[in-house]
């Protein structure tokens, strides 16, 4: 057989937990390879050691047959594996060619100094190899999140890396970006390289890979190829039980209005009106989803309700109560919870314990403190029970918030906004970097508080995720509601057409 | 489990200081060798410096005090996020209002004491309520202001000691002994040193930072702003005010300090023609302690034992000034370098741990073999 790589029986131990038990992992040559795994299985953990930031206790790494010993990233990088991060290790201030370059930069004039135009044309040509369309001049602050994306790519390219490890790459694009992702994929196989696919997202698995390998709390399920398995049996591999796709949910029961936000309007950093004269209602006991592409205004919308962005024109009234421009504070109390998009910006406060993290916007009241003091006992009480009720993987309450996997941040932070049992949750991509299991445990949470008579608003850029959930879609397009309709009676192409702006279709805004 | 964790976190950071002084020592003395100087006779005086006699206890403990005020200063404002670079300019302010108070005033002690530490604490919060404001309201940044405020204040005090506080002389009058930090009998006890009862000040000082950063809504929102201002933001705390706050309980603190000269160690002030660099120092002692309490309190008693032991380097060992600064440099530079240290032990470890479990694989074969 050739392999490219080989990990076998890897092992690696952290303080209190073992993050790869055994776990065996065969990339064969020219294969798309899928590692599949729950938040927190050691996916990550498996792919730092085969990166050569971690060394793992027990095990052997083959590359191209050879026994190896990766103590570094740079001995990974010269050994051709190259990796995509999820969160991108790129300058914001310096262009695409400058980045792509950066540590191994063409240089003239005895060493001295960068020879940008050669760079500039270095990295077209191989953009142009391997279709990858980009800017090469352009700052990579000015460039679209797919293009970050493959900026990185042509960094591993560019340092002629044949071992493409991709880490969640589709979890910050946009659908159209995922397809042109599953493109290039496709066509550096045809290049010859060979591609671990990390990620925990079925569809693409079955779209893309030739092989998958399971993890399951750190150990090594198995290996199977893709063509003869179905999404049922790898997600019941990853999670270890029958897992629920459609969310089973009964019909609404809409009552009084709890939000309402009429006329309004709202600024973004560079002062152009992003919110113009929107209007929305959500009611008690229902789910409102809000589809949209990126950037028509979802997330102004989102901090204006909140009091983090001042509304320019408008009213927004809670229970029939005026919460236009309050401070966060004032519309927290009010009765608004808040599961924010961004939950390393707003979510969390990293280097905070998660316990600490758990009463964030609460901190100040009874029991938690009592006269200004804190009261450490009842804070990690209160921790201890939302981390377990909502199922959040973490050594202790008392684990900083940074070393938790971004699925067990996400569900503290859910598990913290919806324990406080507020009249409106509010939940910007409650599910974004999730895997199927903690999908369906959020799924059921949001339908659970839906019929507990909360209203809930909820913005999501997947569109399933708002046609499973919603009772009333609101299609958002350049900063208004351009249409309410019904999830049974619409489709994604319907959707798509209406969130591209092309349809209109009056609803009852 | 995770207290364990916690503890075996801050005792591990504990044994990195210690060792880091013990290789800034090694340090030191190659510097002293290299200059054909005995280092044991050199570090014997640095000790006998600070241990030998009350006296020369005494001026450590006077020197500490302010060094501690100072750290907990640039410590209160970098746990929320902001460099304080104006504690030496919050220090003389202070200063100067606790000599005022303590020659323009004929109260009882027990009144007039209180009422010079306070109005120093107060003189140094408005000192440090001003960057703070200008941050908050308009992102002006703290470093170029408190930089800048530091000169107003060194020229502003001068021309207030030279004009108002006396009559154009070089420095104000003796305070009152009912605004003295000073006790007789202890002055009398340590051989008639500097020492005073500032240093309990300190102390209780490093208690309020202690409980106020870990234990009260206050510290949790300085250290929440501190880390994360979206974050905070976003949880419905107020950036804005806790900017603020934090600059003033820091120019506080400074301005305590400041008092601790004024009313304890001089018990007067006179015209400065530059920095006392008690200030600056407390940076380093504030990144040094990790902005911990605890932290604090023993880089500032590091750099007081240092700098009055030093003296007798000259003294007692004949080494001269500039190499006795190189020495303390050193040790300080380590200790702050703790982090290569910490990677050095990983490596440490590592390997270590390594050898141990091939040991166990050849147990394990030859066992196999065995059967």
């Amino acid at each position: 057989m050739d392999y490219v790589i080989e990990m076998l029986n890897i092992r690696k131990e952290f303080p209190g937990i073992v993050a790869n038990d055994n776990i065996t992992l065969q990339v064969k040559k020219g294969e798309i390879h899928a590692l599949l795994g729950e938040n927190g299985a050691g996916k990550s953990t498996l792919m730092n050691v085969l990166f050569g930031i971690y060394q793992p206790e027990q095990g052997k790494i083959r590359v191209n047959g050879e026994d190896v010993e990766i103590n570094d990233p740079n001995v990974a990088n010269e050994l051709g594996i190259g990796m995509v991060h999820q969160h991108f290790m790129l300058i914001d201030t310096f262009s695409v060619a400058e980045n792509i370059i950066l540590g191994n930069e063409p240089k003239k004039l005895l060493n001295m100094n960068i020879d940008l135009s050669k760079a500039q044309k270095e990295v077209q040509e191989i953009s142009n190899q391997y279709g990858l369309r980009v800017d090469a001049k352009a700052l990579v602050r000015d460039i679209s999140v797919g293009m970050q994306q493959r900026v990185e790519i042509l960094k591993m390219l560019y340092r002629k890396a044949d071992i493409l490890i991709f880490d969640e790459p589709t979890a910050v694009l946009t659908p159209q970006e995922i397809k042109e992702l599953m493109q290039i994929m496709r066509s550096l196989i045809k290049e010859g390289k060979s591609i671990i696919l990390i990620t925990h997202k079925l569809d693409e698995i079955m779209e893309v890979a030739d092989r998958c390998t399971v993890i399951r709390r750190g150990k090594g399920i198995g290996t199977v190829n893709v063509s003869e398995t179905t999404t049922q049996e790898l997600a019941s591999m990853m999670v270890g039980r029958e897992v629920l796709f459609e969310t089973e949910k009964t019909p609404a029961k809409p009552k009084e209005t709890v939000l309402s936000v009429n006329n309004l309007v709202v600024k973004d950093n560079r002062g152009v009106d992003l919110v113009r004269g929107l209007n929305l209602e959500v009611k008690k006991g229902e789910i409102v989803g809000i589809a949209g592409v990126d950037g028509n205004g979802q997330t102004e919308l989102i901090e204006a309700i909140t009091g983090l962005r001042k509304a320019e024109e408008g009213l927004v009234k809670l229970n029939d109560k005026d919460i236009t421009n309050l401070k966060p504070r004032k519309v927290t109390e009010s009765g608004v919870g808040h599961i924010p998009q961004d939950r390393h910006k707003h979510g969390l406060v990293l280097d905070f314990p998660i316990g600490e993290n758990m009463v964030l916007q609460t901190y100040y009241q009874a029991p938690f403190s009592k006269r200004g003091s804190l009261n450490f006992k009842q804070i990690y009480n209160y921790a201890d029970r939302v981390i377990k009720e909502y199922d959040v993987r973490t050594p202790s309450s008392q684990t900083l918030a940074r070393s938790l996997s971004g699925g067990n941040q996400q569900k503290s932070i859910i598990g913290r906004e919806v324990d406080r049992s507020p009249d409106l949750l509010i939940a910007a991509q409650p599910t974004r970097g999730l895997d199927v299991g903690a999908i369906e445990f959020v799924h059921k949470k949001l339908i659970e508080e839906r019929d507990k008579d909360r209203a809930i608003l909820l913005v999501s850029f997947e569109l399933d995720e708002i046609l499973d959930l919603s009772d009333r879609i609101a299609v958002i397009y350049e900063g208004k509601i351009v249409a309410i309709v019904n999830p049974e009676e619409t489709n994604e192409q319907e959707l798509g057409l209406l969130m591209a702006g092309s349809k209109k279709k009056v609803g009852e805004a | 489990m995770g207290n364990k964790l916690g503890s075996l976190f801050k005792s591990t950071k504990l044994w990195i200081s210690l060792f880091s002084i013990i290789l800034g020592l090694f340090a030191g003395a190659i510097i002293m060798l290299l200059f054909g100087y005995n280092p044991i006779e050199g570090y014997i005086a640095l000790w006998n410096g600070v241990f030998e006699n009350r006296y020369f206890g005494g001026e450590t403990i006077a020197l500490i005090t302010p060094y501690i005020f100072s750290g907990l200063a640039v410590g209160f404002a970098y746990r929320s996020g902001l460099l304080n670079i104006g504690v030496e300019g919050q220090l003389f302010v202070g200063w100067l209002a606790s000599v005022w108070v303590g020659t323009s005033f004929e109260l009882p002690a027990i009144i007039h004491l209180p009422l010079a530490i306070i109005v120093a604490a107060i003189a140094g919060g408005l000192w440090g309520i001003i960057p703070g404001y200008l941050k908050a309201r308009f992102h002006v940044h703290e470093v170029i202001v408190t930089i800048m405020m530091n000169y107003i204040a060194l020229y502003v005090t001068n021309s207030l000691i030279r004009n108002v506080l006396s009559e154009r002389a070089e420095r104000t009058d003796h305070i009152a002994n009912s605004a003295s930090l000073k006790l007789d009998w202890l002055t009398e006890f340590m051989s008639f040193s500097n020492i005073h009862m500032g240093i309990l000040l300190a102390v209780f000082a490093a208690l309020f930072y202690w409980y106020t950063m870990e234990r009260t809504t206050l510290g949790f929102e300085m250290r929440s702003v501190g880390i994360n201002r979206d974050a905070s933001q976003y949880a419905g705390m107020s950036v804005k005010r806790n900017i603020i706050l934090s600059m003033t309980i820091s120019g506080a603190l400074a301005g305590l300090g400041g008092a601790m000269q004024g009313i304890g160690m001089y018990g007067y002030m006179t015209i400065h023609s530059g920095f006392t660099n008690i200030g600056f120092d407390g940076i380093a002692i504030a990144l040094l302690g990790g902005s911990t309490a605890i932290g604090i309190v023993l880089a500032a008693g590091l750099f007081g034992f240092l700098k009055v032991g030093a003296l007798n380097m000259q003294a007692g060992a004949g080494v001269p000034p500039e190499l006795v600064e190189i020495v303390t440099a050193l040790i300080i530079l380590f200790v702050a370098a703790g982090y290569m240290i910490v990677l050095f032990r990983e490596k440490l470890l590592k390997l270590f741990k390594r050898t141990k479990i091939d040991d166990q694989n050849e147990n394990k074969n030859v066992k196999k073999e065995g059967n």
